[in-house]
């Protein structure tokens, strides 16, 4: 089977005060049922070998479910296919000789730290200020000691399945992080052990996302297209009103 | 109230709210243009009766002072907030697809909102200003009374093919403007709930296409009953 041939056009930076600039790179023969992290690896011992320094980049489980890649391929968070995260990208969806430009995220609340590796622990701060309920822990209660339709849990599951990995903030055009910050706030507040810090809640997270410079939401919707999880923007809406009711009753 | 009043979620609800308000005044503006319709002396003199009483009235005024404070607003906020989002993300991306993830109304926001500034510093100039400064021509009326005649400045500014396209392109630009505006504004509020999306998203689209068309449409009828 003959190999795919590719050229990368990637940022490299040395460091988070360099300015970082595109570099070009070869690669051939590549296996078409890689995943596009794996054929960055193929690149990498390439570049060992000719005694350069491999590309750095954010990954971890390799089964997309941990957030931690994070790369703009040609202009798309993660890439062209829908739902998945760079490590589930495979390079099947990509043709012979076809040029290839790989970015980091890129927002001022995420700076770059190397190459395609980006600071994301303005969302650690965000979760810190409220992303949580305060509760003793002990040992694990039992399964419905707390009944809960199951619309609505499904509908907090489905904001639970956020795993924080910035697309949503990659791809808008603000930089903004609603998608995140209304996907975690509400899969608590959805639910009833989230109610005693609901408001608590929503408040600190919205004020903490302002501060970390993060951009205004402008409801194109370019987030929940490119969410790995495919989070729908209903989240921000339900976040938006919660908001908004709190501080106007108060 | 925390910092409500600096957080970016009450920036936009200004922003929509005084977006929703001027979606009102448009619906007004356009009532009153319709009298431009009329045909004949009888149109002439209702159409500069009802701009007589517009710019006297004293409710009328105070819900001008309303709609101009609600421009003001509705302009400083999208501006202050299109700076910071420009802040937000410092390098941009040398790669950027957004038409695979968002309209192209959505995006453009801005761009579509200081055409309609420019359109609406023309328009102000070409008719508010006329009519409250410039030197205008005057209707008898049968009575023996006279009166500025607005309708013929108007009749006369839409001879002009140029300035007839001018005013059509923009209402190009409304509505797309409006196309996106109505419905995120409905989001940002938070009232767009899932059971009432289609409400919201064609009632939206039926706001965004027939508003700038009827208001399209006088212009365009009075230029061809010139000719």
């Amino acid at each position: 089977m003959s190999g795919l041939d590719l050229t990368l056009k990637i940022w490299r930076q040395k460091s988070s005060v360099d300015n970082g600039g595109f570099e070009t790179y070869d690669v051939k023969g590549l296996n078409s049922h890689m995943s596009f992290l794996e054929m960055m690896d193929v690149l990498n011992e390439q570049l060992v070998t000719q005694n350069k320094e491999p590309v750095a980049f954010d990954h971890d489980c390799r089964e997309g479910i941990c957030g931690m890649c994070s790369m703009v391929i040609n202009g798309r968070p993660h890439g062209p296919l829908k739902g998945t995260t760079t490590c589930q990208l495979h390079m099947r969806h990509f043709n012979n000789g076809d040029i290839i430009t790989i970015e980091p995220w890129r927002a001022k609340a995420f700076p770059v730290i190397k190459d395609l590796v980006v600071d994301r622990s303005s969302f650690d701060r965000i979760i810190q200020s409220g992303g949580y309920i305060s509760v003793n822990t002990g040992s694990a209660p039992d399964g419905n000691a707390i009944p809960i339709p199951k619309d609505i849990a499904e509908e907090a599951f489905d904001a639970a399945a956020c795993i924080g990995c910035g697309a949503c903030v990659a791809t808008c055009k603000n930089a903004s992080a609603s998608l995140f910050v209304s996907a975690k706030v509400s899969q608590l507040s959805l639910l009833p052990q989230g109610q005693p810090e609901r408001k608590e809640r929503v408040n600190k997270m919205v004020a903490q996302m302002d501060s970390e410079g993060f951009g205004h939401c402008t409801n194109t919707g370019a987030c929940e297209v490119e969410c790995p999880k495919e989070i729908s923007i209903e989240y921000i809406r339900k976040m938006n009103l919660d908001y908004n009711v709190n501080n106007i009753k108060s | 109230m925390n910092n409500y009043l600096t957080s970016n979620i009450f920036r936009k609800v200004l922003a929509s709210l005084s977006g929703l308000f001027l979606v009102t005044f448009l619906i007004g503006h356009l009532l009153g243009n319709l009298q431009l319709f009329i045909p004949g002396v009888e149109g002439q003199t209702q159409f500069n009766k009802y701009a007589f009483f517009m710019t006297t009235n004293p409710v009328v005024k105070l819900l001008s002072i309303i709609t101009y404070s609600a421009i003001f607003l509705h302009i400083f906020i999208t501006l202050y907030l299109v700076i910071q989002s420009k802040r937000a993300r410092p390098v941009q991306y040398a790669v950027s697809n957004g038409k695979d993830n968002s309209s192209w109304s959505s995006r453009n926001m801005s761009v579509l909102g200081t055409v309609l500034l420019f359109f609406l510093i023309v328009h102000l100039k070409s008719f508010w200003y006329e009519m409250h400064f410039g030197e205008m021509p005057y209707q008898y009326l049968s009575d023996g009374t006279k009166i500025k005649d607005l309708h013929l400045i108007t009749t006369s500014a839409f001879q002009n093919p140029f300035y007839t396209f001018f005013y059509v392109f923009c209402m190009v630009a409304l509505s797309l403007h409006l196309k996106h505006g109505v419905e995120s504004a409905i989001q940002t509020v938070g009232l767009k709930i899932p059971s009432y999306e289609k409400f919201f998203k064609y009632g939206a689209m039926l706001v965004a296409f027939s508003i700038p068309a009827v208001f399209a449409s006088i212009p365009i009828y009075l230029y061809v009953s010139s000719l």
